[in-house]
Order: C-alpha cells, then sequence, then structure tokens
C-alpha cells in the first residue's frame, strides 16, 4: 500500500541509511497537519490522488503490460474496431484512476515514477518535484496531501529504482488527454517519452516534438 | 560568452543579486536601486512575475538594468506561458542580446495578487532548459523546424533548493538539470551550510560542479516580521531551520536586522571555503543598500566598489531625476525565489 502521514517517525536528512543503492527501506516524511483545510480562494483538486498498489506489485504488473507479442497484436486489434477502443480506454480509466488516480494524459509515465501519476502534481511536472515542497513533504499548493513526486520518490527507492527519477522525461503531448495510453505503449507511439539514463555521459538529445 | 559566463569561467568568486521589477510602466525606479549595485556584483536577476505577482516582463526590465550598466540575468518561469510562447521569448531575448537566461518552474498563481489566473506550466524547468540547449546546440525548435540563425551564446542556468524534501534527491535533481542543459545554478537560502555543503559534496563527487557553476542563495533577514513571514511555510520553498530562528529571536527585536545580516556574511564566508562553490547570489531584492557592507562583512568585497566597473556592460547610468524612488517591494521584505 502506498505511504500515509504518520506511518514511520521522521528520520532526519543525513542518516546513511537513506541514502544507498537497491531497494531500501526509506524513511517516511510526516504528512501535512491533519487538520489543514483550504482557505477561500484555495485551490482543491476534485480528488486526491494516491496510489492504492504497492510499488512491488506495480512493478511486477508493469512486467505484462510492456509492450509484448500479444498486446501488440491485442492492441491493434482494438484500434481497428471504435465500439471496442472506447469499452478498453473506459475499463482503462475507471481502473487506474481507482489504483493512481490517473488523469489519461495518453503518454504514462508511472513505470519512471514509482507508480505515482505526475499529473497529479498542481504544475503537471514531468520532471519533479519543484522546490516548493514543505518541509514534511507537503505539496506547495494543496498542503493537505503530501507532493506526488515525494510519494514517487519513496515507493521507487522503497523498490530498488530510485534510479528511475533521474531520467529526462519528455515535454506532454496535450494532443493525448483522454486517450488510452496502454494502445499507445503497445502501438510504440510512447517510446521515448524517458531517457534510457540520466543523461549525464553525453547531452541527451530530445527528438523532434511532432 | 556573456561577462556573466566569463566571469564564472576565470574560476574569480562570483557575485549575483536581484532586482525586482516594477508594478509600473517605466523602469526608472528600479534603475534608481541598480545604481547602488554598480560596481558591487557581476550580474543581476531580473525576476519573471515573482511570486506571480505582475511586474514589468523580465525582458523588459534586463535591458533596463543593461542600460543601468548592469549585466542582466532574465529569469523565465514556465507558470505563465507556454512552449511556443517561451520560445518566441528566447529567440527574442537572443535578438537584443540577452544571453543570461535562467529557467525555473514557478510560484503558483494563488501565491501572487491574480490567484485566479489560468496556471500554464507546459514545460517545467528541466524540458524548458533542454528546449533552450536543443534551440542553442541544435539550432532547432522543439518541433525540429530549423532556426534561422539559431541563439547562440544562450548561457543557460537554473535554480535548485537543496533542503526541500525529499532531499536525498536534491543532488539527483540538481543533476538532471545539468544534463538537460543548465551551465549556472543558483540555490534558495542557505541557512544550514552542513546541509548545503552534502549537497554540493554529492554534486562534486560527480563532477558537476566543473559543468555548472553553483552559486549559494544568500539572504539577509531584515526584521522579525521578516523572519516570522519567511518561518511561516507560506513563502514556496523557503523554511528557516530552528538554530537560525533561536539565533535571530535570541536577540533584541531592533536588533534582528543587524544579526540577520551578520548571519548571511557568516554564511557567504562558510560556502566560499567549501570547494565547488563557484560565488553565491544575493537575494536582497529590495534592499540593494545593504550589498555592499554585507560583502565587505564576508571579506569578499575584494576589488569591488562603484566606478570600478565590474559587471558594468559599459553604458554609464545617464543623469537620473529623483523620481518615484519608493517602489520597494511590495509584498514583503525578502525575494521567494520559485522552484
Amino acid at each position: 500500500m502506498g505511504p500515509s502521514a504518520g506511518d514511520t517517525p521522521f528520520v532526519p536528512p543525513g542518516d546513511d541509511s537513506a541514502v544507498s543503492a537497491g531497494p531500501v527501506s526509506v524513511p517516511l516524511l510526516p504528512g501535512p497537519p491533519p487538520d489543514w483545510q483550504p482557505g477561500p480562494g484555495e485551490p482543491r483538486l476534485p480528488k486526491a490522488p494516491a496510489p492504492r498498489l504497492s510499488p512491488r506489485s506495480a512493478y511486477v504488473v508493469q512486467l505484462i503490460v510492456k509492450p509484448n507479442w500479444l498486446n501488440r497484436r491485442l492492441g491493434a486489434l482494438i484500434e481497428r474496431l471504435p465500439l471496442a477502443r472506447r469499452a478498453f480506454t473506459v475499463a482503462e480509466r475507471k481502473s487506474k484512476e481507482d489504483l493512481f488516480g490517473c488523469r489519461m494524459c495518453g503518454q504514462c509515465a508511472l513505470p519512471v515514477t514509482g507508480y505515482s501519476c505526475p499529473m497529479g502534481c498542481p504544475k503537471e511536472l514531468r520532471n519533479g518535484p519543484c522546490g516548493g515542497v514543505g518541509p514534511g513533504g507537503a505539496c506547495e499548493v494543496y498542503p493537505d496531501r503530501r507532493c506526488v513526486w515525494v510519494v514517487g520518490y519513496e515507493r521507487a527507492a522503497s523498490a530498488g529504482h530510485a534510479d528511475d527519477l533521474r531520467r529526462l522525461q519528455r515535454p506532454v503531448d496535450h494532443r493525448r488527454f483522454g486517450e488510452s495510453s496502454w494502445l499507445n505503449y503497445w502501438a510504440g507511439r510512447d517510446d521515448h517519452l524517458w531517457t534510457d539514463d540520466d543523461g549525464l555521459a553525453s547531452p541527451p538529445l530530445m527528438g523532434d516534438q511532432t | 560568452m556573456s561577462a556573466l559566463q566569463d566571469r564564472l569561467a576565470s574560476g574569480q568568486f562570483t557575485v549575483t543579486s536581484e532586482l525586482n521589477p516594477v508594478r509600473g510602466a517605466t523602469a526608472q525606479a528600479m534603475k534608481e536601486r541598480a545604481r547602488l549595485l554598480l560596481g558591487w556584483v557581476d550580474a543581476v536577476n531580473l525576476t519573471d512575475n515573482q511570486g506571480a505577482h505582475v511586474r514589468m516582463s523580465s525582458w523588459a526590465s534586463a535591458i533596463a538594468a543593461r542600460e543601468a550598466g548592469l549585466e542582466p540575468i532574465m529569469q523565465m518561469t514556465c507558470r505563465d506561458r507556454n512552449r511556443i510562447a517561451l520560445q518566441s521569448d528566447l529567440l527574442g531575448a537572443a535578438s537584443v542580446g540577452l544571453t543570461n537566461l535562467l529557467f525555473m518552474t514557478g510560484d503558483y498563481p494563488k501565491f501572487g495578487d491574480h490567484p485566479g489566473a489560468k496556471p500554464v506550466f507546459d514545460l517545467d524547468s528541466v524540458t524548458m532548459l533542454w528546449t533552450a540547449r536543443k534551440m542553442r546546440d541544435e539550432g532547432k525548435l522543439l518541433s525540429g523546424n530549423e532556426l534561422k540563425p539559431p541563439p547562440s551564446g544562450l548561457f543557460l542556468g537554473a535554480v535548485e533548493n537543496p533542503f526541500a524534501p525529499p532531499e536525498e534527491f536534491r543532488a539527483a535533481r540538481a543533476a538532471k538539470k545539468i544534463a538537460a542543459g543548465a551551465q549556472f545554478m543558483q540555490t534558495q537560502y542557505v541557512f544550514d551550510v552542513a546541509a548545503f555543503a552534502r549537497w554540493v559534496g554529492a554534486l562534486r563527487d560527480e563532477g558537476l560542479t566543473r559543468r555548472c557553476s553553483v552559486l549559494a542563495g544568500v539572504g539577509v533577514v531584515r526584521s522579525l516580521r521578516a523572519l516570522d513571514f519567511m518561518a511561516s511555510g507560506k513563502v514556496p520553498g523557503v523554511s528557516v531551520p530552528d538554530f537560525v530562528q533561536r539565533r535571530l529571536r535570541g536577540v533584541h527585536p531592533d536588533s534582528v536586522g543587524e544579526e540577520g545580516a551578520k548571519l548571511a556574511a557568516e554564511v557567504i564566508a562558510q560556502v566560499k571555503a567549501i570547494p565547488g562553490v563557484a560565488g553565491v547570489h544575493l537575494l536582497t531584492a529590495g534592499y540593494e543598500k545593504k550589498v555592499p557592507e554585507l560583502l565587505e562583512m564576508a571579506g569578499v568585497a575584494g576589488e569591488r566598489g562603484p566606478g570600478t566597473g565590474s559587471g558594468s556592460t559599459g553604458l554609464g547610468s545617464t543623469a537620473m531625476g529623483s523620481t518615484g524612488l519608493g517602489s520597494t517591494a511590495a509584498t514583503s521584505d525578502v525575494a521567494a525565489a520559485g522552484a
């Protein structure tokens, strides 16, 4: 299950157990004050995004969702039939919304964000977190919830995937909102959403965003 | 290469500062404040609707700062403009010789004077840097269309907050911006020098301080009111450690400003001694008059001073009448740098 506020005592940074490669038990930061309420005029998202699938389970499911000969053909078939495509998209939306707070951006970044949806970030950062995260891990804009990138980092680190967040993610194509990201994934339209590595060895080229 | 780029490449300790653009249609008042910095700083940031408060645009303010004799750094946030406008502004900036650029994601509209405004955030700081580098080095827009000519000579900067959670990821995030093209980086307020040293150390270990010049953000807490505001959690990304609050609250309320200045001077001296630190960025917008004293207290004033030409672009300040000197920062004594 995803982390929740106050689960684990806060360990101040500088403690070496917090910084190592491979699966670690990352100290979970306490969340924002439980009694915080938005004031008049303060923005509030309709639904608080919070992943409901444990990181380890999500990474296992990824093994099935990754494009392979079967789902590529399945995807191609579904795309040819408008009714099937609509039904498939609705099913995807309902399941991913429930599990991850998915916003149906159509270009899923969950595999490299610890399965914490970056579109739940009010700034929709694909390369977060921003510098405004509160000392307890609270979102700068919605202090009643934790930063989705802090959550994502903790989840990724707990499964040994902390380095995923070092990949550079390319800008969002806003035409794709509402589309099924699985169909896009299986059809190969999601290639190059992120770099293979941290991009430091040689300047990562961002392909033309057509 | 811009004067700032030259200075950083030379390895000499570099000092940058900030100027708040005016909330008005002439930059006269800002130029008056700019004169206080002449010869003391190597470059100044011109903020982009800082804290989501509408001000004169950073490109126009940058031109005004240059007319006043300072080397400008034009800030651009991703809050107000989409990728079309951002690329367009980059081309415009390059065309008028504004080559020092500082990119950040930006504070949300709710913090500013137009909280009902629609936030854009089409790009983020990493993709913005990446885009600017693609334009400069590949000569292409994001779309792949060719630029005739490309904006060569751009000097790209970023900001980072080494202290915001998740602290163990903050060096990696800075590394990401460097991979995307950041050549210099200014940080949020440094109060905890030990934590800052750890962050710089992590970058240094990866060899990144040689690729990107790190400037530690230093500011003066001017008063008890300012301290309360900064410690309130209402300023994005700004938090004041307990040991600093204890120190500043431990003196007479009227002496908080002096103690704040002493504290800032100590921080400057301490970060200068950290290997890999290229200089400091003084978050003193609205408090320009304090900058000379601060640099002297910290022992870094060196050859600086009015009339030395340090940081000047050679265009001497014109004679100015004393019109409208009252434009101090409208909201607070401190400059809040966004993400």
